[in-house]
């Protein structure tokens, strides 16, 4: 992820896409990957690029559960909750990792190493309950299992 | 246009091409309790308020998303639907306060009208208690989150009428609300203090900071600009206390910028609001009759050479008058320095 | 042009896959592959083969729906059948690859199935008891081929029904759909060929052609798999419906929590490029028309059509009323038909095999196969597809091996937040459109949850009733605000301090918000309640305060 220097490194990704209307939630996502989230500078950015009202884009912005506005840890953590999950213990799951990171989901540790966030449903719910960590995913994880997926102490 | 029949509540009415089923029965004089709507925006949906019966349609359409059309038969009322609608003003009621004496929206709140009509007289549900601050960092009106409905009419005036977008909805569902980009306040926002969204509002969430009825309207035209836009000033013992937009006016359609709208009764009034020309006499200004004052003037412009005069006209006068004004610029004082308030 | 002679190149090639002259191993790589561990396993594999100086090639495969065997690896030796082995694990792979590949032992104790005959002690694949009764149509590829390479899909027939589409008049194609009796899978059930006629019909153009892949039901998963393990079913089924219908350019609605399915997805239309499938003058038939892919970004409403196309043109996904149709006017106000991706799945076989093969499976008015996303308190998590038709009993014990730890079914779950539960009393209920929604729930896109003895029927409906309510778009009053109340409401009978008459507030306010709401999410948001009001009512009874009973009993 790279911290926002200067305006070019934003350019970089607006020319990708044509300045359309719809292009305005792609670019808010290739926003989001390269920067980590979508900070005041870039969604101006992306108004200007679509001859947009800066409002409008923050509108659509915050529709969305993907687009985060403070930037995030090094590691995500997402648990799923998913039905499956939910009925197989995904709950508790959360609460120990909770417990362990010493942060509520939606949170980032002060160190900025974790960010940790539920998740609708990564569909793979016969492995239940499931843990994604960046973008490897973690199946059948057990409230005694979940902390050692973290490592540490 | 394409008229033809539809019944409604068992009256047979006439409706045009483009008309909702909302549309054809107000009109008529029917009622269909309704909050999201708007004559000037497009068809929204939102409130389920104006939801009706049709023949041979499946459920319960919204009156304000259904286009009329010939043959149908509408139902307005009914047990079950004054049941449904008294439901879902329950819902509304219950993420809203009550104060109604004290809200500035009182009397002319379409809630309040809605909540009568229906006969909404006790509450069954919890109500949430909100405390949004309230943004009054605008001069003329402010934004008071805690009485919004979230029908959505600001700010789709915002984008429908005035194509500004300074507000728009922000998050989804129950955390929805009125905001600029990144929450600011409006006064720091890219809103130019129209109003038009504060007229739109059918509750006090968007209301004028100060704004007594009038007792008398009066139909005119703004005097700010060569636009001509169509008003009624509101007065009340002897003052303007209000401005509206004529919606029959060709030139403006019933919108006014934020000078129409909040600048006259302020400049009407003002103490040092020039009545009559003034004459420069010994050394201080005095009242004098437009006789007097035009001789003065003509002699003294006389005394000049062309190149030494300058005219500057104004914004305020009609597109007429200036151009008048150059005429006389151009072709009597034979001079071309004259400009206008509006480039400066 | 044609794809004649790729085609034969193809069967060869999938020949060589099948009676190989080397041994093939196939490893399944997908999502709940993945989550099993697969990775490491495929790395032990690699390390074996080297290890034992194997020389044997390594196929990636889809998704068989086996899940509860995951990881799941096939090995085919020369003249052997192919043998799935289960719950492979990165340790013993090694061993397993030794014995079988070199010392001919084929390992039955580790050994799940062998493809199509029973071979030294181990069983048929598809006589055990989670395939016996499946019928695989949708997912016919799925977990056979690998889905990233096109030779594998083509030599299954792939692409066959579009050619003959080819050389079909449109109003022929919908005609064989509608004969077909093909209906929605995304969950309403409309019927596939009405649709493409009404759009056809429009004189509005460009038409737009829409893959509805947004599959934000928890707790399903058929779409996800179907697109990881076969995705030119989808885009073929894609293709013959833009020709039908006239359509120019398709856009696939995605959601972005699905990587691997959007990454295969990717490599396919790469295929379907270079090999003339997309593009101007299609197989030089003068037809053209392009796929777009485009990413959900976490908004379940925009798996509602109108919302999901207000997604596409950059706004906010919040629905508006219908009519006017998509058909009408829908994406940027064009004649727009939209379909879910299991839909799209059967289209091919459909003008491949022929309306009359189709309609033979499933009921009088649900035609075919449906997908179910098995999990859950089942001892047999997976994916299936099954005739519609078959009653809930036979899934969840025949092909579900029963609920897990011996315990008593309690509910089963259907149709997502959107759906309900029905109590063990209903497992007779066939799985067919009707009969579901007569029961109060629906079919949904088809996520199926087996609840047990130990879950609580009203925590069961919160999860529903939660999950609907952080995703309401917020437009609608009823929607918007009735669903927190419903929440309110349902909290405290879980915390055992319900009011008495509040069972009755759920009930009437549960109809009116499915009664006023403005699209399907809101509609169908207090089902979950509903349900299980219906059919557990004895549980909110318990969570009524005491107090408040012994005060009324006293009246």
């Amino acid at each position: 992820m790279e911290r926002i220097l200067d305006k070019s490194s934003i350019d970089e990704v607006l020319k990708v896409y044509p300045a359309r209307r719809d292009s305005l939630v792609r670019l808010l996502q290739a926003m989001q990957s390269k920067f980590g989230y979508l900070s005041e500078e870039v969604m101006l950015a992306v108004a200007d690029y679509l001859n947009l009202s800066p409002s409008s884009v923050y509108s659509v912005a915050t529709f969305y559960a993907q687009f985060k506005f403070k930037p995030a840890g090094r590691h995500c953590i997402k648990v799923c909750y998913g039905t499956a999950c939910h009925v197989k213990g995904a709950g508790k799951v959360l609460t120990e990792l909770e417990r362990k990171l010493g942060i509520k989901k939606g949170e980032t540790t002060p160190d900025r190493e974790y960010t940790l966030e539920t998740e609708a449903c990564f569909g793979s719910c016969a492995l239940a309950p499931l843990v994604m960590i960046d973008s490897e995913f973690y199946g059948r994880v057990t409230p005694d299992s979940a902390p050692d997926l973290i490592g540490g102490d | 246009m394409e008229t033809f029949k539809l019944k409604i509540d068992d009256r047979q009415i006439n409706a045009g091409g483009g008309d909702t089923v909302l549309q054809a029965a107000l009109k008529a004089g029917i009622y269909i309790p309704n909050l999201c709507y708007d004559p000037r925006l497009a068809p929204y949906g939102g409130c389920r308020m104006c939801i009706v019966e049709i023949e041979g349609t499946r459920g319960f359409p919204a009156a304000c998303t259904t286009r009329a059309s010939d043959g149908m038969v509408v139902k307005t009322y009914g047990p079950q639907l004054d049941r449904l609608r008294l439901d879902t003003l329950e819902l509304l009621l219950s993420d809203h306060p009550t104060d109604c004496l004290t809200c500035p929206g009182n009397q002319r709140c379409e809630l309040q009208k809605v909540a009568s009509f229906l006969g909404y007289n006790q509450r069954s549900l919890k109500p949430r208690k909100s405390d949004h601050p309230i943004d009054d960092s605008n001069p003329f009106f402010n934004l008071d989150r805690n009485y919004c409905v979230l029908c959505a009419r600001c700010v789709r005036t915002c984008d429908e009428v005035t194509g500004i977008n300074a507000i728009e909805l922000i998050n989804r569902g129950d955390e929805s609300r009125v905001s600029t980009f990144a929450g600011s306040r409006l006064a720091e926002s890219e809103c130019r203090s129209c109003g038009e969204c504060m007229v739109s509002c059918p509750v006090g969430a968007i209301h004028a900071k100060n704004s007594p009825v009038a007792t008398e309207e009066t139909a005119t035209i703004c005097p700010y600009c060569g636009v001509g836009c169509g008003i009624y000033l509101g007065t009340r013992q002897g003052k303007i206390v209000s401005v509206r937009g004529n919606e029959a006016s060709p030139s403006n359609r019933g919108s006014l910028c934020v000078k129409g709208r909040f600048g006259i009764n302020e400049f009407v009034h003002h103490s040092e609001r020039l009545k009559s020309p003034r004459v420069k006499k010994e050394g201080g200004f005095e009242s004098a009759e437009w006789e007097e004052a035009l001789r003065i003037a003509g002699d003294k412009l006389s005394g000049y050479k062309p190149e030494e005069v300058a005219v500057i006209a104004s914004a305020k006068a009609t597109n007429e008058d200036n151009y008048v004004l150059q005429k006389f610029t151009r072709a009597v004082l034979g001079t071309n320095n004259i400009d206008h308030c509006a480039r400066l | 042009m044609g794809l004649n002679s790729l085609r034969k190149e193809s069967i060869h090639e999938w020949n060589e896959v099948l009676n190989p002259s080397r041994p093939q191993i196939f490893v399944g790589m997908s999502t709940c592959g993945e989550a099993s561990g697969v990775v490491a396993v495929n790395k032990a594999i690699q390390d074996g083969l080297e290890e034992h100086g194997i020389d044997a090639v390594v196929n990636k495969t889809g998704c068989l729906g086996i899940c509860y065997c995951e990881p799941l690896v096939d090995i085919i030796k020369p003249g052997k059948p192919r043998i799935s082995y289960r719950s492979v694990e990165k340790t013993n792979v090694s061993g397993l690859l030794k014995d079988y590949i070199l010392d001919d032992n084929p390992r039955p104790d580790l050994a799940l199935g062998a493809w199509g005959q029973e071979f030294k002690g181990i069983p048929d694949l598809f006589e055990l008891d989670f395939m016996k009764f499946q019928v695989r149509i949708a997912l016919r590829n799925a977990g056979v081929i690998n889905p990233e390479n096109f030779s594998h899909y083509l030599a299954r027939g792939g692409y066959q029904g579009f050619e003959k589409a080819l050389d079909m008049d449109p109003e022929e194609i919908i005609a064989e759909i509608e004969k077909a009796g093909l209906r929605g899978r995304g969950g309403a059930g409309f019927p596939t060929g009405m649709k493409w006629k009404l759009c056809r019909k429009s004189r509005n153009f460009p038409k737009y052609l829409i893959c509805n892949a947004d599959e934000g039901d928890p707790g399903a998963f058929m779409d996800r798999s179907l697109l990881e393990s076969d995705p030119h079913s989808v885009l073929e089924g894609m293709l013959i419906g833009a020709y039908a219908i006239g359509c120019s350019r398709g856009f696939i609605y995605i959601r972005a929590e699905y990587p691997l399915a959007i990454k295969r997805l990717k490599i396919a239309l790469e295929h379907m490029k270079r090999h003339h499938l997309l593009g101007e003058n299609i197989l030089g038939s003068g037809f053209s028309f392009d796929i777009e892919i485009r990413e959900g970004a976490g908004a379940f409403v925009c798996g509602e059509e109108t919302a999901l196309m207000k997604s596409i043109e950059g706004q906010r996904g919040t629905p508006y009323s219908r009519p006017p149709f998509p058909a009408q006017a829908g994406l940027w106000g064009k004649p727009t038909n939209i379909n879910n991706v299991e839909t799209w799945a059967n289209v091919p076989v459909i003008l491949e095999k022929g309306a009359g093969w189709f309609n033979r499976h499933g009921t009088e008015k649900s035609k075919g196969t449906k997908t179910f996303a098995l999990a859950g308190k089942v001892n047999n998590t997976g994916l299936i597809e099954v005739p519609m038709g078959m009653t809930l009993e036979k899934i969840v014990y025949a092909i579900g091996g029963g609920v897990c730890d011996g315990k008593e079914l309690k509910a089963v779950q259907t149709g997502g937040p959107a759906g309900g539960c029905l109590p063990l009393a209903k497992l007779g209920l066939t799985v067919d459109y009707e009969s579901l929604a007569e029961a109060g729930s629906i079919m949904g896109s088809g996520g199926m949850i087996v609840l047990d003895e130990d879950d609580s029927m009203l925590e069961t409906a919160r999860y529903f009733l939660a999950f609907i309510q952080e995703e309401s778009c917020g437009k609608c009053v009823p929607c918007r605000t009735g669903t927190r109340q419903m929440l309110a409401i349902l909290d405290t009978f879980i915390k055992g301090r319900g009011k008495p008459q509040d069972i009755e507030t759920l009930l009437s306010l549960g109809d009116s918000i499915k009664k006023t709401s403005l699209c399907g999410l809101g509609q169908a948001a207090p089902n979950p309640v509903l349900t299980t009001i219906n059919y557990f009512r004895g549980e909110y009874e318990k969570g009524i305060n005491p107090k408040l009973l012994r005060a009324k009993a006293h009246q």
